[in-house]
């Protein structure tokens, strides 16, 4: 029997809608997206149609009002076929979590309801070439002109960069004052003096479009700045512990996927005259993956329940569930690669694959080293104001 | 515009077994679903529902269990649903089938179109939806593939094994459809919230006007005598082809001695 996590009503719902969904449209597809590097735009919008694309965006922006684990659920649904269609699905929530944080009612009213529609994508425009977990180290700089912000600076590495029409940018108001001189933008696609560069080849999530954002004296009207002035680190930070279990989620899901090609595998697959799950050995190797499995889906539905409780500060559970689902995932996809043995180092077969995508659970959205260091950041804090 | 969809819950196994000693189909290691040439009738409804703008009412004549079909068509956006339900329906043909679904529509109110599958796969006959235009002396189109809306008047395709043929009918009209014509739609996450909720009362045969010994066993001309497992297809002769002379020459004499030529 699997677990009981006492899940709603509703929560089932998303479940068995994005599992019918990962297995109807997404796994036939996989494979074709993943070698022809293809953004999966057609499943995204027949995902915007099941008011999938705007789980997370509250009823009043015209979504369907979910909270974290809702989202999480069904992103580890979409996670256990293919990881490079769940992040280009949950990189929009990325990017619109700075104007849900921190967004005046009117952005809201403007930007939501066509992202909660699967009308129009959003991505985040964090990363720099020389600012990646060192978000301080940011260039891009953003001038204040009359009613206008100039932009100026290249982002690197954005997912959803080019198939977004919505884009949160941190820029530099004030280069003087380090991180607080960053500030927080909303800059559409269209906007004069903003291109995109190159996209890039990776390793795996090929499926997700990952490209250059490249702004040349780009005109933003004033009113397009998030918050205030200084406010941009801040909702950098936010933004990334509201979006990090989904990252965990991703990790639960692909680890999950795994485990169910390698068990599948090991109960059909015969040598020496049985099936090779009858040796104790892969048993033992499959028993660590399925614990390990479930053991990430619990911290990580506890951390996206203690978001949904309206916990202020929810960093350290953030990134506890982020680093822990992501290294369970990169261990059990390696693992079920080695279960299924050469062919699962065949193309044929989906474990290459997603051990290959498994990777970038550990570097994107914050390294798991700075996970730790935020884990870190926060048990220094904790214990510092406990009495002796 | 208000569109009838007709659906049917049908069992679907991987592999279809009978079992010898009570002719019924083993049902084990499968599940309930919606008919799937039925499903895309009801893509079918659903969007002119969402191009030119229809009511869509979903109609299934079966037990109590059926209602899933139901629930799940209002997920993917039918407006209402008819579960027409009744011991006395248990056993019904086709001919019968099609008569409680012709009453059972005319319950419904003013219908301008309505959709089935070409055929289900289990029963397989095709014959349901022309016996239901038959019983409401409507037209019906077979073997639909495209479809498009000109005022009261439909331009089809029909798809035949050898090509196709363009018809054009005068609504109400009854079509059938084939696989060809679109790809379904998934349940919406509020629709299938909603469709949980939903209500559906069972409607009987005195609530139709059916009187009980005219549908059902008692209600249908065709007797299902025995029902068995085709017998496995034999192996075949199979001849070495390396040297495609002497194949050829085994092969013309094989046909020789069976005087096929």
């Amino acid at each position: 029997m699997a677990i009981n996590y006492g899940l709603s009503e509703q929560q089932i719902e998303i479940r068995n809608i994005m599992r019918e969904f990962a297995l109807e449209r997404v796994a036939p597809a996989r494979q074709e997206l993943d070698e022809k590097e293809e953004f999966p735009h057609a499943l995204l919008q027949e995902l915007g149609g099941m008011d999938m694309m705007g789980l997370y965006i509250p009823a009043e922006y015209e979504g369907f009002g979910g909270g974290s684990l809702d989202f999480c659920i069904g992103i580890e649904e979409l996670s256990r076929i293919c990881i490079g269609v769940s992040v280009s699905y949950a990189a929009n929530a990325l990017g619109s979590y700075p104007i849900l944080l921190f967004g005046s009612d009117e952005q809201k009213k403007k930007y939501m309801p066509a992202i909660a529609k699967g009308k129009k994508y959003a991505a985040f425009g964090l990363t720099e070439a020389n600012a990646g977990s060192d978000a301080g180290g940011i260039q891009t700089t953003a001038v204040l002109k009359g009613d206008k912000y100039i932009l100026n600076g290249t982002k690197q590495w954005i997912t959803n960069g080019g198939e977004a029409d919505t884009y949160t940018i941190i820029a530099m108001t004030d280069k003087n004052k380090g991180a607080r001189g960053a500030s927080a933008f909303i800059v559409e696609k269209g906007m004069p003096g903003f291109s995109f560069g190159k996209k890039e080849k990776k390793l795996g999530i090929r499926a997700s479009a990952t490209r250059e954002l490249v702004f040349q004296d780009c005109e933003v009207p004033k009113e397009n700045l998030l918050s205030r002035e200084g406010m941009g680190f801040i909702v950098a930070m936010k933004t990334l512990d509201t979006s990090r279990p989904g990252i965990g989620a991703q990790g639960v899901g692909l680890a999950q996927g795994a485990l169910d090609e390698a068990v599948n595998y090991a109960r059909t697959r015969e040598q020496f005259g049985k099936p090779i799950i009858a040796n104790q050995g892969l048993q033992w190797l499959l028993a660590d993956m399925a614990t390990k499995t479930e053991a990430a889906r619990a911290l990580l539905y506890a951390a996206a329940r203690t978001i949904d409780s309206g916990e202020k500060d929810v960093s350290k559970v953030s990134a506890m569930c982020k680093l822990f689902s992501t290294d369970v995932a990169m261990e059990v996809t390696t693992d079920a690669v080695q279960v299924l043995g050469g062919y699962g180092y065949m193309r044929e077969y989906p474990v290459e694959k997603m051990m290959r995508d498994a990777k970038i659970l550990q570097i994107y959205e914050g390294t798991n080293q700075i996970q730790r260091g935020v884990i870190g950041a926060a048990l220094i804090k904790e214990y510092a104001s406990q009495k002796k | 515009m208000h569109i009838v969809v007709c659906l049917k819950q049908v069992f679907s196994t991987p592999q279809v077994r009978i079992n010898p000693e009570t002719n019924a189909v083993i049902r084990e290691g499968g599940e309930w679903i919606i008919n799937p040439f039925d499903e895309h009738a009801l893509e079918t409804a659903l969007a002119l529902k969402d191009t030119v703008g229809a009511k869509v009412t979903v109609i299934t004549a079966g037990s109590q269990q059926a209602e899933a079909v139901l629930r799940e068509a209002l997920a993917r956006g039918a407006d209402a649903a008819v579960l027409l339900s009744d011991a006395a329906f248990e056993g019904s043909d086709a001919w019968a089938t099609a008569k409680i679904l012709a009453a059972g529509i005319q319950k419904v109110g003013a219908v301008d179109l309505i959709v089935c599958g070409k055929q289900t796969m289990d029963g397989d006959t095709a014959q349901v939806g022309p016996a239901v235009a038959e019983f409401l002396g409507w037209p019906c189109v077979t073997y639909v593939r495209k479809l498009a809306v000109e005022g009261t008047t439909l331009k089809l395709e029909r798809l035949f094994e050898d090509g196709f043929e363009k018809v054009e009918v005068v609504l109400p009209a009854v079509l059938t459809v084939g696989k060809e014509i679109n790809t379904p739609r998934m349940a919406s996450l509020k629709g299938r919230m909603a469709a949980k909720k939903a209500q559906i009362a069972p409607v009987n045969a005195a609530a139709l006007g059916l009187a009980p010994e005219s549908v059902g066993r008692a209600g249908s001309p065709t007797r299902i005598v025995k029902m068995a497992t085709p017998p496995k297809k034999t192996g075949g002769i199979k001849i070495d082809g390396s040297d495609a002379a002497a194949a050829a020459k085994t092969v013309v004499e094989k046909l020789r001695e069976l005087k096929l030529v």
